[in-house]
């Protein structure tokens, strides 16, 4: 017969298109398909996110206020490298710097650069280029008799590395670390390490928030999680309700419970806990803002435990009770164990959110119960140092995404539930 | 739940210390919620509850913190209360002012949210969705990246392009902020999703569109809904990107009372909190019923 004779051909669809192929074309399909729904939200969190923190980075290691109106320096500085002697042609070039910088009045944008690097220089700049103009050559003895100060080699050091606008002196300073006149990197002394201490109370108090939201959540998604379905939801009311309740609602309310004039204090003096003259300070420090804080959090920690704890037979407690372990045994070799989950992904959410905390502590935590957040909000807004708080938020952005990371690697974000 | 039979006194015991303990985390929970509702109608402006309130005497409680947030802001407040009087209110009350910019923004926000957020999460929950676990990453983080680097960052993107002090400005970053949410929700629902639906539709001779208006749609809408009720709570409660990128003309509610608490806080912002309190109530009923609604539709757990 020819049939037995034919060459073994390919299996292909009613088009004669070999099947490999068109089911490679159509998976092809369905993936650029699939991409395209993603596609419109994907580059719009682009623009809107992904940018904008793009941006933030940049100008944590992008200054060019120095740079930019000090050209005559910033040429002397590249032509003699670091520990030339500054002699009369650094002074020259500064005089020009100076006396354009008065022509432009940018003798402000420019010291304050200085400002932050040596603290108390930028009045120097200012004070200086009022008297630009009348500067003449030997301007090394014209300057420092304006000024003494202008001699300081640290003075000298600083405008050196402020001549490049691309700098890691903001991460040193965020990290409570500054350059000696040699340009070597050092810490900064006690006193003045402020950063430092701010990241590791932000850590602290995020910890203790995040131990007392697990022991507060615990027991009630257990509750909720062992009585039936009807009762649960009407209990779930008062989980979800804060979860609904603006931020600021909640923090207004604490604002009024904790007060001196507040309502627990009242209380208080009511039952005769304390004297009148003696009601506690609650707020306007770390005890605010904790409290504050685990109340607002304590959803987050809620929800991914009783869904965990949902999902854990009760059969499993009470066969180790029939095997003859105490009800403490039970718990803590068989239930215990099966929550590690919801713990582990509502203590890495509770902490995740926490560290970035700003509105509570802002409204109630006074000044020692700041955060991290609350010293780049001030750097945005009061001093104006924006790439100093581009710098801090960097490294909180660094913290957090490793710990994202970590989220996602053991809870997954498809995990991840409202409600 | 109830104490087995075989319990030792200890156990019970400890079964009712612990549903104790349980009632006050409960108690935690919701009272700091509830204690400012009453508060708000207090006569005196006072943060706590005075004797006239604690004996229930009519004269102790008053709506004067109501009618300041009405008349803070008003040309004539002491005009008599006709027509003209509330047209005032309308246009120059702080209050109604920046109710009227959270709403909008919070409108256009939400829709702009919920539309990509959808879409994006259709695509994601397909299979051959190339990188899907690294787009996910993206799409949610800003949930999880905090709100003070997002304004940071939005603060000198805006800047240098014009959009600080803009609605489309903050209508972006709030609905940057609200599709984490949408997507979560929407994925949620998609996961129970029978495929084979919109394949019968499909072999039904429908065309893809009539499938996704016909039958997809319907079964993913309470899914869509609570994600936008989400995204709208989300931008009607932010207040950190409007304090950075917002300039005079886009305050909003929850600015408002950030200044006001700053500044000089007075019962009048428990008066706003307490209508806001009502706002959540009424969005959170709606989510679960669309909850319910959702679970009946995909056969599950009647609620």
């Amino acid at each position: 017969m020819s049939d037995a004779t034919m060459e073994p051909t390919e299996l292909r669809t009613a088009d004669g298109l070999p099947l490999k192929k068109a089911l490679a074309k159509s998976q092809a399909r369905a993936k650029r398909r699939a991409f395209l729904l993603v596609a419109p939200l994907f580059l719009f969190v682009l623009i809107t996110f992904v940018v904008p923190i793009g941006q933030m980075l940049l100008q944590s290691v992008y200054n060019d206020s120095f740079s930019k109106n000090a050209p005559a320096l910033g040429q002397w500085f590249s032509e003699h490298p670091l520990g030339t002697p500054i002699d009369e042609s650094a002074y020259a070039a500064l005089a020009a710097d100076l006396k354009e910088m008065k022509a432009n009045r940018t003798q402000g944008e420019a010291g304050t650069r200085i400002n932050y690097d040596v603290a108390g220089t930028r009045s120097l700049f200012t004070s200086t280029a009022r008297k630009a103009d009348k500067l003449e050559p030997p301007y090394k003895e014209a300057i420092l008799d304006i000024n003494e100060g202008w001699s300081d080699p640290n003075l000298w050091r600083a405008m050196r590395s402020a001549s490049h606008p691309y700098t890691i002196d903001f991460y040193l300073a965020a990290l409570d670390m500054t350059r000696d006149k040699d340009d070597n990197i050092v810490s900064v002394d006690e006193t003045r390490s402020i950063y430092g201490t701010l990241f590791m109370r932000t850590a602290i108090l995020s910890l203790v928030i995040t131990v007392l939201c697990m022991i507060l959540a615990f027991p009630i998604a257990h509750l909720l999680a062992s009585l039936p379905l009807a009762k649960s939801n009407l209990l779930m009311i008062f989980v979800l309700l804060p979860f609904w309740t603006s931020l600021l609602v909640r923090t207004t309310s604490w604002m009024v419970l904790l007060q001196q004039q507040g309502v627990l204090n009242d209380i208080m003096v009511w039952l005769g806990i304390v004297s009148d003259n003696g009601r506690l300070e609650m707020m306007y420090n770390k005890t605010g803002t904790i409290v504050a804080m685990t109340h607002i959090l304590l959803p987050f920690m809620v929800l991914p435990l009783y869904s965990v704890m949902r999902t854990i037979p009760v059969s499993y407690v009470r066969a180790a009770r029939s095997l003859g372990a105490t009800s403490w045994t039970a718990f803590r070799r068989i239930y215990l164990p099966q929550t590690l989950p919801g713990i582990g992904a509502g203590a890495l959410l509770v902490f995740i959110l926490s560290v970035g905390y700003y509105i509570t502590p802002a409204l109630v935590g006074g000044a020692d119960g700041q955060l991290i957040s609350n010293m780049i909000a001030f750097h945005m807004q009061k001093s104006l140092n924006w790439s100093l708080a581009a710098a801090l938020a960097s490294l909180l952005l660094g913290g957090v995404i490793i710990l994202y990371w970590l989220y996602d690697r053991l809870v997954g974000i498809d995990n991840m539930k409202l409600g | 739940m109830a104490v087995p039979a075989y319990a030792s006194p200890l156990e019970r015991t400890w079964h009712y210390t612990y549903l104790v303990i349980c009632g006050l985390i409960f108690f935690f929970l919701i009272a700091p919620i509830i204690v400012i509702i009453p508060l708000s109608f207090n006569a005196e402006p006072y943060f706590t509850f005075t004797e006239k309130m604690l004996s229930f005497d009519p004269s102790g409680y008053s709506m004067r913190w109501y009618d300041m947030l009405l008349t803070f802001g008003m040309q004539e407040p002491q005009a008599e209360r006709g027509w003209s009087w509330w047209m005032d209110v309308w246009h120059h009350a702080t209050w109604i002012d920046v109710a009227k910019n959270s709403i909008i923004i919070g409108f256009f926000s939400t829709i702009l949210a919920t539309v990509l957020g959808t879409l994006a999460a259709l695509g994601l929950s397909r299979p051959e969705m190339p990188f899907r676990r690294a787009v996910m990453a993206v799409l949610i983080s800003p949930m999880i990246v905090p709100i003070i680097i997002t304004a940071t960052g939005l603060f000198f993107f805006y800047s240098k392009t014009g959009l600080a002090h803009t609605y489309p400005g903050i209508i972006m970053a709030h609905a940057t902020l609200g599709i984490p949410f949408v997507i979560i929700t929407v994925t949620a629902t998609l996961v129970g999703f029978d495929h084979s639906l919109s394949r019968a539709a499909a072999n039904l001779g429908a065309d893809p569109r009539t499938t996704f208006f016909k039958i997809v749609m319907p079964l993913i809408l309470p899914g869509v809904v609570s994600g936008a009720l989400f995204a709208f709570v989300t931008s009607f409660d932010e207040v950190v990107v409007v304090l950075f990128v917002a300039g005079y003309d886009q305050q909003t509610i929850p600015r408002q009372m950030w200044n006001g608490i700053r500044e000089q806080i007075s019962p009048a912002i428990l008066a706003v909190a307490t209508i806001l309190v009502f706002v959540s109530i009424a969005l959170l009923t709606t989510v679960e019923l669309l909850r319910r609604r959702s679970e009946k539709l995909r056969g599950m757990s009647p609620g």
